[in-house]
């Protein structure tokens, strides 16, 4: 598949403190990518080196195939990075125009991008009389305007009330669901869940994980298991080689597999010993949990 | 470069302040038109400015030139503010991100600084010319058109002050801060101009040999001081036993160290602007 942006080795220290440190992975095309990482773990920074905002202290970068210069493979790039950042005297219209020529396109696109964030009726209001919300969408409108190959999301519902971060998630949804590259960076955990197919997780600037959200950790997942014989099912499930460990939680065992178990042979096994289910459910760890599990190891 | 003057013309266009700023300038500069008017009475003698030969050619080149210089500082806010503001407004990282390089920007901005010299240029030779024609005792093709060097010094001078402000904006970041600097930059070059002169080079010209390489001085040496070539100076001058004997040509080496000034200001505006880290 081909490749968007190819990060290699990349580092960023700032003073003593290292940013970035060793930071490699791709991005392909038609993927959408989660960065994931606490605050001050080098998002930003890794974001703001491809976006040529930040230098890096040493690796490289490559857009594309590798032959445009960063400032030309931006121009088909569409970023949002922390705040929203516009000429506060111009209207959206002004400030979308100005983005146009920058971008060198043409502007008969800014009334139907404006429409997909919602803006068409503000467009002629200064920008500095948007509400955070409304600035926000301004910008991802702005990051439209050229029809990205990718678009780069850095927090885009930060310091956002529950409305403004429902708009903004809806609008992500439609543009991922046309087929544009995402890359996405955290604070949407449960978003990057449902979204995302890829996840970059990174911690104090070194890359923790790198792929499928689905592989992220070599899992097959856990049942909850309820049964009015909770102690013979608990003999069984420590004897069993196919679950690695239980837990108990009042009525219901949570068991984790150490191998791939189908919940049918589980509840057939599990029947021929005489154990008699009252709930079975399959599980994968959410993304939240994974991702706890993965920053946390490190401690 | 049209896509770039473009560019920036489209961030100063809708700057309300800004535009008023601009006006303000060139209406500033038609009103040496009323020096003109300008009439006092000294010692029962009626004094018309007019009369004097201010707006006699060519003098008038040296002295419009010369008065105009002065409205720079108004510009020098409007281009100070239109560098800083990128920083505090945050637009700078952006206009990065939207695909503009560094190159691109600091050019652009260069490019309106060099547009904002020829126009004022332009306007300033426009005015003198139809004060000259009206007032001037002598109207020959040759005299209209001689001592145009004041001009070019006038250009010169306006694109090398612009491009310090260009400077210090990007280098400052702050509008109100950088032109405090810019009035701080002016104290010192002043102060060790004193030093030099009155204190360890005293008695001779070494000073002035080494202060019209500083910025600020070189700048200014481009047009020296018009008014003691007037005719009722030299001859009150005379009538005191003084005799006025400077040197109000525009030389050469004069006009090479500010074009010197305005390449190392855009190229360090340049560097500092890769340097950073926004």
């Amino acid at each position: 598949m081909e490749n968007i942006l190819t990060i290699k080795n990349l580092t960023k220290k700032f003073g003593a403190l290292t940013a970035v440190k060793d930071l490699s992975f791709s991005i392909k095309k038609g993927n959408v990518y989660g960065i994931l990482g606490p605050n001050g773990s080098g998002k930003s920074t890794t974001l703001g080196i491809v976006l040529n905002v930040v230098n890096a202290t040493s690796g490289k970068f490559i857009w594309f195939d590798g032959n445009t210069s960063t400032h030309d493979a931006l121009k088909k790039v569409g970023a949002i990075i922390e705040h929203p950042n516009f000429y506060p005297y111009m209207t959206a219209t002004q400030n979308l125009k100005l983005v146009c020529q920058i971008k060198g396109v043409s502007s008969p696109k800014i009334e139907e991008k404006l429409e997909i964030v919602g803006l068409l009726d503000r467009k002629d209001s200064k920008f500095n009389t948007f509400s955070l919300g409304m600035k926000q969408r301004l910008a991802i409108a702005s990051a439209l305007l050229n029809d990205p190959e990718i678009l780069i999301l850095d927090e885009p519902t930060n310091g956002l009330d529950p409305q403004g971060i429902h708009q903004i998630r809806e609008i992500i949804k439609k543009i991922a669901s046309q087929g544009t590259t995402i890359l996405l960076a955290s604070h949407l955990l449960d978003e990057v869940e449902k979204v995302c197919s890829h996840v970059v997780i990174i911690r104090k600037g070194v890359k923790l994980y790198s792929g499928r959200v689905d592989e992220m950790n070599a899992s097959y997942g856990f049942f909850e298991l309820k049964s009015n014989q909770n102690s013979i099912l608990k003999e069984w499930l420590s004897k069993h080689k196919d679950f690695k460990n239980f837990k108990e939680e009042e009525d219901k065992i949570t068991a984790f597999l150490a191998h791939e178990l189908d919940a049918e042979s589980l509840n057939r096994q599990l029947f021929k010993e005489g154990i008699v289910l009252t709930h079975i459910v399959k599980r994968k760890e959410s993304l939240e949990e994974q991702f706890l599990q993965l920053t946390n190891n490190l401690n | 470069m049209l896509r770039l003057l473009n560019i920036e013309f489209q961030k100063l266009k809708y700057n309300k302040a800004a535009k008023i700023i601009v006006i303000t300038y060139f209406v500033l500069i038609t009103f040496i038109a009323l020096i003109a008017s300008i009439e006092f009475n000294f010692a029962g003698i009626n004094f018309r400015i007019a009369d004097q030969g201010i707006f006699n050619f060519p003098y008038i080149w040296h002295f419009n030139t010369y008065i105009a210089a002065w409205a720079k500082l108004f510009l020098a806010i409007v281009i100070v503010s239109m560098m800083a503001n990128e920083y505090s407004h945050r637009t700078l990282k952006q206009n990065l991100i939207d695909g503009l390089s560094k190159k691109e920007f600091i050019a652009s901005k260069f490019l309106t600084v060099g547009v904002f010299a020829i126009i004022s240029t332009l306007f300033l030779f426009i005015v003198s010319l139809i004060l000259g024609l009206s007032f001037s005792d002598y109207n020959e093709f040759s005299i209209v058109f001689s001592d145009l060097e004041y001009v070019l010094a006038y250009l010169v001078k306006l694109i090398g002050f612009f491009a310090f402000c260009m400077f210090l904006g990007i280098f400052v970041k702050r509008s109100a801060f950088a032109l405090g600097f810019l009035f701080i930059w002016w104290v010192i070059e002043n102060i060790i101009y004193a030093l030099l002169k009155f204190k360890i080079f005293k008695g001779t010209q070494i000073a002035d040999t080494i202060v019209q390489f500083f910025p600020l001085e070189s700048m200014s040496n481009l047009i020296s001081e018009p008014f003691s070539r007037l005719n009722f100076i030299q001859s009150a001058a005379n009538q005191l036993g003084e005799s006025l004997h400077r040197d109000y040509v525009v030389h050469w080496y004069e006009i090479l160290i500010v074009l010197a000034w305005t390449t190392i200001f855009v190229n360090f505006s340049y560097r500092l602007l890769k340097k950073r880290d926004l």
